[in-house]
């Protein structure tokens, strides 16, 4: 701005609140530009797709499960008793202009809100986002991955459906099996006995106001910390750690920040209008003797679900008490392990590398072949348990017998995880192997030269000096070394057998993956390619663990 | 298929379509016609004069099942055993001439090939071959006729009929069948078949039978006007067009979850890849 | 050892192979190329017309859902192939989707084509606080420390917890309401003696001679219709408890669990309906195998050996209900059902 003077109205505000102060840090924010980074803008967009529909549908919703006669406009139904939360959602389906409209990017949006996050999550993982400084934004980020889901199921038991009626049967089947405080848990979250009437209205709070206060508060916080961290970026020429390389976020980020919001808005629209999601008028009322094939929660509580289907039955019965390990360890145990575990991974990586550095620069999957492949496994059980929970149609379309899906998977959750790991990791090597052949012999052309011998080789031609700056712009990590047994006086190191399972850790995590490069080995390595085509007999980088092999 | 088919002689025409499917078929309706002009010429002038129309049905009926079922079923309808000592076809006494109507109308039989369930498929047999089938083995012993027209008649169904329906159909039906009549998964690769494009006089015979895994619901209990209100408010169900746009199937969340990683995450990630790609360069510098 | 592992260093002491030195030095951020659009003004004014045209469509959709909303009938109808929809829904739901998607592409365009793409640069400072910040915050917390005695008066800071921690205590404690103690409930259902066993959503009583071999009742006592009426929440409770399913199986085919010889009337055969699991409603009956699927969790139980459990996360058999008939021949309860109905829960023994 030439003019050294704000026009009056914006005069006004930093006369109050001094604007200038905070837009002058902020309103040429540099943001890098890739689009792994727009994932966790769809969690936030859907969120605020969420609460403006949201609101919508709570002018019609009626939160209370009090018995009406239906007499609304969807005659398959007309007569029949039911909740007025049931009776509602078909008048806002059937009555309300637009209303099936709203519900149905409403429902999308939760959809795609929590697939977002979990996306947005899995970046940060395999990128190792998640480092210091960050990793205490990685526990908000969870967290609020947590409330969403919770919001989530809470949202699908509102319509008080069929289906939905069936879901909360489930959950409260579950906490039930809580032992000691099971049974209490549930007569104070259901007002007494299962269905009651009272969890419509409890539920409804919940969803509107707690949770969503919540998560509008984790977000605030969340997205503060990115910009008091700047956002991380990939390695590359002129983008180091101690820099931030992109676009200014007035006026380009504005531009390209805003406009997806109108498109994730825009698609999520076009969902709600084009794919019918929740058709609770097919469903019918809830009724604790009816259900259906194919009850299922919506795709976020599906591992849970196939948790638990797939867990043999077994139960304990002792000094006139039941300990049902069939929902304890499947649904009690496991899923808050697994999740601790994320939840707790940038602390548990922290700790085994025993890395105390900030970190600006993203790594590269292959780069980090073992967190990749623990990454790859991860998700591998996740998906099993996913497909468990939707074994019934798996095996009614793949003409399978559901008795054999449930049985290949309760091994399947076991072998799964470990062979994933196990490919991943190699694949990671590999492709660092690769990396490094295209930093040292270059590109191959396809051109086959004959040389004055008659020997034939083939034309490599080096790489951009920025290509391979980018290849090797990553640590050279190397395991943690726990030094000797003893000190020079003979005292036994402290706390010895911890240090060594973090020794162990260590190497497991860096031993086998391959350094890059030294500026010896590439000098090497094209001075020889000068010399002659031939190209093989240089020595390959080695692994940590190569390398200590060949000296002991 | 592209390629054309080289021209056969009527002997290799036969033996190249020996194995097709309806081969066992056609060999089958071969011979009962032969049996049966056969039949016709030598049978004894005064058999013909004394049989109505009925008891000529049943006898038209007892040489179809002769033929088409008697290797499973048994020469008399008592069931049979294969060569393993198991059960082929299970015995026909007393299971009436709704359950023929609905294993032959359905096309289930005759079963092609042994498997967990016998699939629902074209049928074989024409509607009087199945009457007269249904007319031998009802006269085997007692069992549920086929049902009136006017008792699966839906044409005249009210909305409160059609409410009733819907009531009684998640009640007893959805547990399998899912709640649009979709079908859904059973132990051991069987299922309960889809109810969409069923004929109202099929699907109230499943009912007063139970074919296969499928329970009984008797007159008696669930009486006619439960059956037909089921069968009036499957009918509407199937009659409704989605309000909310494309159905995916009307199988509930899984298929909901999918459309929403593939088509959701699938088209957005789509956009943030155009949003983060570099576009195409101008060879040159810059005009000014 | 030392706790900050630094690999690049360490390395360096330990395996002199393997240099510090980066291999290649940072060349500096790539040169920044023109794109077409910044070198040919006729391209530029291409975009420009493309992204206002995408404004103004946005703007003439948004105007359209507005006009759908009014002029297409609520109960107007789209059908097109698989595709089917309440027409004023779907019209005013693509318009909306449809300007939104626009409004956002153009932007996004407006910036990729238009605006200056020359990358920038902005340095970064670490996370943590420099030595003087640190310094000075903790001399200021002292000393305010100090001016409160909070340290120097340990009564006050005793009291101070105490009676912070004790607040908690209602915040639990006014809680008790949210709803009664369990007591005896999940033991019994309004199952008892002499109580008929009827259809559900009909109502009909059942005579055993109603009952054919194969067939499958989903059924109710009787004393629970009236309830409806009373009171739809007790009604409801009471359902999800006392829900049944009468089956009739050939008696040559049962193996009835001992001290149960007289709970069948001729092999007709009442269970829970409620899965031991975690409460699904179970009818998925098949009547050749005798088995009864639940469509949840898919636990199997086999009706023809005391409902035992043949599959699945199950780990009990469904309670059976003893039946007998009484003077107008109709099937009723013999009694209640002698264990509790439902998922197992912990004291339940």
């Amino acid at each position: 701005m030439s003019d050294k003077e704000f026009p009056p109205p914006v005069k006004y505000l930093d006369d109050r609140l001094g604007i200038a102060k905070i837009g002058r840090k902020n309103l040429r924010k540099v943001f890098p530009d890739h689009w792994s980074f727009m994932l966790g803008e769809i969690a936030l967009y859907s969120f605020i797709i969420l609460i403006l529909t949201g609101i919508f549908l709570t002018f019609w919703f009626k939160p209370s499960m009090g018995e009406v006669e239906y007499q609304g406009s969807y005659s398959l139904l007309k007569g029949l008793h039911m909740s007025e939360a049931y009776a509602s959602t078909l008048d806002i389906t059937f009555d309300v202009r637009g209303g099936l409209l709203m519900r149905q990017i409403h429902h999308w949006a939760a959809v795609l809100f929590i697939a977002a996050m979990m996306v947005h999550l899995l970046r940060i993982f395999f990128t190792g986002a998640f480092r210091k400084p960050r990793e205490l934004n990685w526990v908000i980020g969870f967290t609020m991955l947590f409330l969403g889901i919770i919001e989530g199921f809470i949202g699908y038991g509102l319509p008080d459906d069929l289906l939905s009626g069936t879901g909360l049967r489930i959950t409260q089947g579950m906490i039930g099996a809580s032992p000691v405080i099971g049974t209490y848990l549930n007569f104070f979250i259901f007002g007494g006995e299962f269905p009651g009437d009272d969890f419509v209205s409890r539920f409804f709070t919940i969803h509107v106001l707690l949770i969503p206060g919540l998560i509008l508060a984790l977000v605030t916080v969340h997205l503060f910390l990115v910009v008091y961290h700047k956002h991380t970026q990939y390695a590359g020429p002129g983008r180091t750690a101690k820099n931030v390389v992109g676009y200014p976020l007035f006026p380009v980020y504005t531009a390209k920040a805003g406009g997806f919001f109108f498109v994730v808005f825009g698609i999520t629209a076009l969902m709600g209008a084009l794919l019918q999601i929740n058709p609770v008028w097919l469903y019918g009322p809830y009724n604790p003797a009816e259900v259906t094939a194919g009850s299922q929660p919506d795709w976020y509580m599906g591992w849970l679900e196939g948790s638990v289907r797939i867990m043999p039955g077994f139960e304990s019965h002792f000094w006139g008490i039941t300990l049902s390990w069939n929902l304890i360890i499947p649904a009690l145990l496991i899923p808050p392990a697994f999740v601790t575990l994320v939840a707790l991974y940038p602390f548990i990586e922290g700790w085994i590398t025993g890395d105390k550095r900030e970190h600006h620069l993203l790594d590269r999957p292959r780069n980090m072949p073992t967190r990749t492949g623990i990454g790859a496994a991860f998700i591998t059980f996740y998906a099993l348990l996913w497909i468990g929970g939707g074994n019934d149609l798996i095996a009614t379309h793949f003409g399978l017998s559901l008795n054999n899906v449930t049985w290949f998977l309760r091994f399947a959750v076991f072998i799964g995880p470990v062979l994933a790991f196990w490919v991943v990791r190699r694949v990671a090597i590999s492709l660092q192997r690769a990396d490094n052949d295209r930093l040292m012999h270059g590109l191959e052309t396809g051109v086959i030269v004959r040389s004055p011998e008659g020997k034939y080789t083939e034309k490599h031609a080096p790489i951009s000096n920025y290509e391979a700056y980018s290849l090797t712009a990553h640590d050279r990590m190397l395991p943690l070394d726990i030094g000797p047994e003893t000190d020079d006086n003979g005292v036994r190191a402290p706390r010895r057998a911890l240090n060594k399972l973090r020794a162990r850790l260590s190497r497991f995590y860096y031993a086998d993956a391959i350094q890059k490069p030294t500026t010896h080995e590439l000098e090497a390595a094209h001075e020889h390619a000068h010399d002659s085509d031939e190209i093989h007999d240089i020595s390959e980088t080695e692994t940590y663990r190569e390398v200590t092999s060949d000296r002991s | 298929m592209s390629e054309k088919r080289p021209s056969l002689s009527p002997a290799r025409f036969l033996s190249a379509r020996r194995r097709h499917r309806s081969a066992g078929l056609v060999v089958l309706l071969f011979g009962l016609l032969a049996v049966g002009s056969a039949y016709a010429a030598f049978a004894p002038d005064d058999a013909v004069a004394d049989n109505s129309a009925q008891s000529q049905q049943i006898e038209e009926g007892k040489k179809l099942f002769a033929v088409g079922c008697a290797s499973c079923h048994g020469l008399n309808a008592e069931g049979g055993a294969n060569g393993e000592g198991k059960m082929a076809g299970p015995s026909l006494i007393g299971v009436g001439a709704a359950a023929v109507d609905f294993q032959v109308g359905t096309g289930r039989m005759p079963a092609m090939q042994p498997g967990a369930q016998v699939p629902r498929k074209t049928p074989t047999y024409t509607q009087e071959e199945i009457e007269a089938l249904a007319a031998y083995v009802a006269s085997l012993a007692p069992g549920p006729a086929v049902p009136a027209q006017e008792s699966y008649d839906i044409s005249k169904a009210t909305d409160e009929q059609i409410t009733r329906g819907g009531e009684l159909f998640r009640t007893n039906c959805t547990a399998c069948h899912n709640f649009a009549g979709r079908g859904g998964a059973l132990p051991n690769g069987k299922y309960a078949p889809s109810l969409m494009n069923v004929d109202p006089k099929h699907i109230y015979e499943a009912m007063l039978t139970g074919p296969q895994q499928m329970p009984v619901f008797s007159d008696q209990v669930m009486q006619p006007e439960d059956k037909r209100d089921i069968i009036a408010y499957l009918n509407a169900l199937q009659q409704q067009k989605d309000p909310g746009g494309f159905g995916l199937g009307r199988l509930g969340p899984v298929s909901e979850g999918l459309w929403g990683w593939l088509i959701g995450i699938g088209l957005l990630v789509c956009v943030a890849v155009w949003i983060g790609a570099k576009g195409v360069k101008a060879k040159g510098a810059k005009a000014e | 050892m030392s706790d900050e592992n630094l690999p690049a260093v360490k390395a360096d002491e330990e395996h002199s192979q393997v240099q510090v030195a980066e291999p290649i030095p940072d060349p500096g951020i790539e040169p920044h190329e023109y794109r077409i659009t910044d070198i040919d003004p006729k391209a530029a004014d291409r975009v420009e017309r493309q992204v206002s045209a995408m404004f103004t469509l946005a703007g003439l959709l948004a105007l359209g859902s507005c006009v759908a909303y009014f002029a297409i009938p609520r109960d107007s109808t789209i059908a097109f192939g698989p595709l089917s929809g309440n027409a004023n829904n779907m019209i005013i739901g693509l318009c909306i989707g449809l300007a939104l998607f626009l409004l956002g592409a153009g932007a996004i365009q407006w910036a990729k084509k238009l605006m200056v793409d020359e990358e920038i640069s902005e340095d970064r400072h670490p996370a943590h606080s420099s030595p003087e910040q640190i310094a000075d915050i903790s001399d200021a917390f002292k000393q305010g420390v100090a001016e409160s005695g909070f340290t120097r008066r340990k009564l006050i800071r005793r009291g101070l917890f105490t009676g912070l921690g004790l607040l908690g205590l209602p915040a639990i404690v006014l809680l008790r309401d949210l709803g009664p103690l369990p007591g005896r409930a999940l033991f019994n259902t309004i199952w008892a003696k002499g109580i008929r066993v009827v259809n559900d959503v009909t109502d009909r009583p059942i005579k055993p001679s109603d009952m054919i071999v194969g067939q499958l009742v989903n059924a109710a006592p009787a004393n629970l219709a009236p309830l409806q009426e009373e009171s739809p929440v007790e009604y409801q409770n009471a359902k999800a408890k006392a829900a049944v399913i009468v089956v009739r199986i050939k008696p040559s085919e049962i193996r009835t669990p001992p001290g149960r010889e007289n709970w069948g009337v001729d092999g007709i055969l009442c269970y829970s309906k409620i899965c031991t699991h975690v409460g699904c409603p179970i009818s998925l009956y098949e009547q050749t195998t005798h088995h009864v699927l639940c469509p949840c969790h898919q636990s199997t139980f086999d009706l023809a050996d005391g409902a035992k459990v043949v599959f699945g996360p199950a780990a009990r058999p469904l309670p059976q209900l003893p039946l007998a008939v009484d003077a107008e021949g109709y099937l009723v309860a013999q009694s209640g059902f002698t264990e509790p109905v439902g998922p197992s829960f912990f004291e339940r023994g």
